[in-house]
């Protein structure tokens, strides 16, 4: 079976129900019109200048560019990790945080993916390398950025309960172990909601996909399970990583809780 | 002995020696920075100069260990777990007793506590730790006649038993004069000797 290829003419019929619903909020004086119409707009043109770049990238599949595509993807995503916190660490630290954990769990959780799971020649193939990646960065952007949120959130908070702590004789792991606990649950509760639901609730994005365009059920299926299992490992491993080393900067060498280094 | 040398945060530095067994009190206007200088004391702020408590010096070792020694007394008592036992490591039934509780208080609620039990029983875990020297900012602020005068006993019975060095924040005049052996007051950059 082979996918039915859209026409630019569907795709404009299609834009015609968001016209439609435009012409609609106008109307009724709803206001919202002219943000609909701009998001409309965006994701058209972000999504057919990301389509150029794929096939540009398909058609000259070399590791170099590969790894530059997923440098770019990175760098944004870890921008996002910081935008996201309402308190995030001053300086280097707000942005290099979520950025190299994400490298870390995402490339590293990607990687062993492609060359151990999936095992296609050569491993860095696009096709597989970049939407893998792709997945793999957006959600442990979501999760990393709940967590490190909650985490500085929670010390702000709980600033004289925690010197309480420290003035007792903890030690800073101990004194903030409530609010790292509680960070790792928070960054996690998306996916595990998500596999929960799969299936049941809701049909994953990329399995739709995958049967839109012909792929037996069964194989769709499979790589959804595949994926969802890497998401959750790397996002997971992101998030431990994350308020491991949150924690860690939150105090200085004497063990005093250093809310001066949030912004 | 608790020794400290040209000890400075903000503009306040204090230079004291506090002997074994001896409780030294502690006034001065609000914000005039007696709470920082506890803090600087238990290492829990940034701060120039020196603290050495018998002998050793804060700097020298773990933070965590300095401040099991030198007890800081916070203003107001905070609680993490929801139950008053939760915060206690050891049994301190005699302590418990001397601010009249029953062993029972271990089941009770925080939340359900009122803000002077909660101070007594901060007083009571505090000393829990065996702290072999004391910081205490305002300890009976938020208590009855009492209440306070319970709890200046008992302060005083543990730093006479254990020979602990006692730094006591207070703003009343008539606790001062009944439990010091000397009384400070911070005035502008420097403290000054108050005849007692």
């Amino acid at each position: 079976m082979n996918p039915i290829v859209l026409s630019y003419t569907d795709l404009l019929i299609a834009a015609g129900l968001i016209v439609v619903l435009a012409a609609l909020s106008l109307l009724l004086r709803l206001r919202v019109e002219g943000q609909l119409l701009i998001a409309a707009a965006r994701t058209t043109v972000q999504l057919l200048l990301v389509g150029l770049v794929l096939q540009a990238l398909f058609a000259h599949a070399s590791l170099t560019w590969v790894s530059l595509m997923a440098l770019v993807m990175l760098l944004i995503a870890g921008y996002e990790v910081m935008a996201r916190q309402k308190r995030p660490f001053k300086g280097a630290w707000g942005y290099a945080l979520g950025t190299a954990v994400m490298f870390i769990s995402s490339f590293a959780t990607s990687l062993f993916a492609l060359l151990v799971i999936i095992g296609n020649e050569p491993w860095y193939y696009p096709q597989y390398a970049i939407p893998l990646l792709g997945m793999m960065l957006g959600n442990t952007m979501t999760g990393v950025a709940l967590a490190l949120d909650r985490l500085t959130n929670f010390a702000w908070q709980q600033q004289a309960v925690i010197e309480t702590r420290l003035a007792l004789g903890q030690e800073w792991r101990v004194a903030i172990r409530d609010s790292v606990r509680e960070s790792v649950r928070v960054g996690l509760i998306p996916i595990i909601n998500a596999m929960a639901a799969a299936g049941v609730v809701s049909l994953p994005g990329m399995m739709t996909g995958q049967i839109l365009s012909g792929t037996p059920p069964m194989e769709a299926v499979k790589y959804q399970i595949l994926i969802m299992f890497m998401i959750t490992a790397g996002t997971g491993f992101a998030i431990l990583l994350a308020t491991w080393l949150g924690g860690r900067r939150l105090f200085d060498a004497r063990q005093r809780l250093r809310l001066d280094r949030l912004k | 002995m608790l020794i400290m040398e040209g000890l400075r945060v903000r503009e306040v530095t204090l230079d004291l020696v506090i002997e074994k067994g001896e409780i030294v009190c502690l006034s001065g206007p609000s914000g005039s920075g007696k709470s920082l200088l506890l803090r600087a004391i238990a290492d829990l702020i940034p701060h120039e100069g020196r603290v050495i408590f018998n002998g050793e010096e804060c700097a020298g070792m773990p933070a965590h260990l300095w401040r099991r020694r030198v007890g800081l007394l916070p203003a107001e008592s905070q609680w993490w777990a929801d139950r008053v036992g939760e915060h206690f490591s050891q049994s301190m039934t005699a302590e418990l007793a001397a601010l009249g509780f029953g062993p029972e208080v271990l089941a009770w609620q925080i939340a359900r506590c009122s803000t002077g039990e909660r101070q007594r029983l901060a007083i009571v875990r505090l000393l829990a730790q065996a702290p072999a020297a004391l910081l205490l900012d305002e300890p009976t602020a938020s208590l009855d006649q009492a209440g306070i005068g319970r709890v200046e006993e008992l302060i005083r019975r543990y730093s006479q038993r254990r020979q602990a060095p006692v730094l006591w924040v207070s703003h009343d005049s008539g606790q001062v004069a009944r439990v010091a052996d000397r009384h400070l007051r911070i005035a502008g950059a420097g403290v000054e000797v108050v005849s007692l």
